[in-house]
């Protein structure tokens, strides 16, 4: 009996995993810039669709491959990461707290719009030779794009937690979150600091929206309905934790495929944002948080 | 003593929101002086050092730094010719350890290629810091965090330290340990403005002093006459 559950449960439990990945890959720039700048990046969302379509241009146009046309997507949003901190952020920051959330609503409902206009209410998808792919683990089916969001966010979580803890910038963005004012006083320039974590944030969004792409079909819509997952990521995970981030978007992802294979399909996400909302009352600064 | 100044404030303005902090302040700290400003709370001294800092920009005056004006330089550029002010309160980074704090003190360029000659005068001066550099800063007591506080103040490689009521909240005894560090300091050839509220304690550690009351200026001199003023005997030590 309890073996027959576990093997039924093999297949929810890996699934959850792996999409957990994909999630914490969607929720470590939110978490990132939530931690460093005290903002609600409400834009996130909409800037991991575009790097969705900004890769699916890169297929459909010149036939590039999504994966390899990160090489141009990271950096492209890196530098776009940069400029909205310093040409729009920084400014908004000087006036209120509120300001700097305006500015990214803002920021999100030109992207939803352009994207829309552009590429049409419709479902597009990443869809190459591999994404269809599939192998068994033990018995479980696991399709090859859940593995490689997992392995990829797992890199990139461990990749920003280096970057943070061992590097120069990395610890002025960890000292500059914990304290604006000491760190000017280091000699660190915090307006820069805050572009580079900006842009790092939206680095991972690029990564995120191209591993969303080959995992899910997406609209210019999705953007919300991923803001949302990831920011139930980030509440579990604790924000600014990395790592938490990370065991959020496991945490969420088996919240979701427990909760469809024992109450069904439909009612998976509303299982998922119920554990939300148990740690938010059990434990409100997230797991990880501090 | 030389006669060169190293910092020279002239005529300084400082606006706090629309209330006038500063008025007309001017002040000069010569190389390898240790400079009290001394007055009650909210008499201005806090907005001077970070006036100087660059944290405020001052409406109307200058200052001049190591030959150089600086009066609308940015904090870090600040920091980077050599101006390190230790704020009040310490505001040590809590959740970094106390070599992360004192790494990030060397952040500026060139403190950075003198990192090794700093970390050697930092732990020779504070030992119990090289003791426990693995530790969050937010564990250690208020004196080891004022250390580590002087500690990552030094770490710039500064020429001038702002040292902001490194005193208060501390035990007689921590007290005495940091003053004895800060007379290191400056045998080791770095100058000191120190803000106290504590009058007594540090007019016996000055050179000069000057002494603010709402925004002015009131006082100026050396330590050892001002501790025979009336008006400051008067004023700060109720006789």
């Amino acid at each position: 009996m309890t073996l027959r559950l576990l093997t039924d449960l093999s297949t929810p439990l890996t699934m959850g995993i792996l999409l957990g990945g994909l999630y914490a890959l969607i929720a470590l720039g939110l978490s990132l810039v939530f931690g460093v700048m005290k903002l609600i990046n409400v834009a996130h969302g909409d800037l991991v669709l575009f790097s969705s379509y900004f890769a699916y241009a890169a297929m459909t146009m010149m036939g590039i491959d999504p994966i390899l046309s990160l090489a141009i997507g990271m950096p492209l949003l890196f530098v776009m990461g940069f400029a909205i901190q310093k040409y729009l952020l920084s400014r908004a920051f000087t006036v209120s707290m509120e300001a700097p959330l305006i500015i990214a609503f803002g920021i999100s409902l030109i992207l939803q719009n352009f994207q829309q206009i552009v590429w049409s209410p419709m479902s597009r998808g990443l869809t190459t030779s591999y994404t269809l792919a599939s192998f068994g683990i033990g018995g479980v089916r696991v399709p090859l794009a859940y593995l490689l969001d997992f392995v990829v966010a797992l890199l990139a979580m461990l990749l920003l937690r280096e970057f943070l803890s061992r590097t120069y910038l990395g610890k002025a963005i960890n000292a500059a979150s914990q304290d604006r004012r000491a760190a000017q006083l280091m000699g660190i320039n915090t307006d820069r600091v805050y572009g580079y974590a900006f842009a790092i944030s939206m680095a991972t969004a690029a990564l995120a929206g191209v591993f969303l792409g080959l995992t899910f079909p997406f609209n210019p819509q999705s953007g919300v309905s991923f803001l949302i997952i990831a920011f139930g990521v980030v509440i579990i995970g604790g924000l600014g934790s990395m790592l938490g981030t990370f065991i959020g978007g496991m945490v969420l992802g088996l919240a979701q495929t427990l909760g469809g294979y024992f109450f069904g399909c439909a009612a998976q996400m509303l299982f998922a944002y119920g554990v939300v909302l148990v740690v938010l009352a059990v434990r409100p600064q997230g797991i990880f948080g501090r | 003593m030389p006669n060169k100044t190293l910092l020279m404030v002239s005529n300084l303005d400082t606006f706090y929101g629309g209330f006038q902090a500063l008025w007309n302040v001017s002040l000069e700290v010569k190389p390898k002086e240790i400079v009290a400003l001394i007055g009650a709370n909210g008499s201005g001294k806090s907005t001077l050092l970070d006036t100087i800092s660059g944290l405020i920009r001052p409406a109307k005056g200058s200052i001049e730094f190591d030959g150089k004006t600086i009066t609308n330089l940015n904090p870090f550029e600040i920091v980077a010719l050599g101006i390190s002010q230790v704020p009040e309160g310490r505001r040590v980074f809590p959740e970094l350890s106390v070599l992360d704090n004192l790494i990030l003190g060397s952040y500026n360029r060139a403190a950075r290629s003198k990192k090794e000659q700093n970390f050697n005068m930092v732990y020779e001066l504070f030992p119990l810091l090289g003791k426990r550099k693995n530790q969050l800063a937010k564990t250690l007591s208020g004196g080891e965090q004022q250390m580590l506080a002087l500690g990552r103040g030094l770490m710039s490689n500064p020429k001038l330290m702002l040292l902001d009521e490194m005193s208060l909240g501390l035990a007689p005894v921590v007290i005495n340990n940091v003053y004895e560090a800060l007379r290191e300091i400056r045998e080791r050839g770095i100058t000191i403005l120190l803000v106290e509220q504590n009058v007594r304690r540090s007019l016996d550690e000055a050179d000069r002093a000057y002494i603010m009351e709402a925004g002015h200026i009131v006082l100026s001199g050396n330590a050892a006459d001002l501790r025979e003023e009336e008006e400051v005997k008067r004023a700060y030590f109720g006789i």
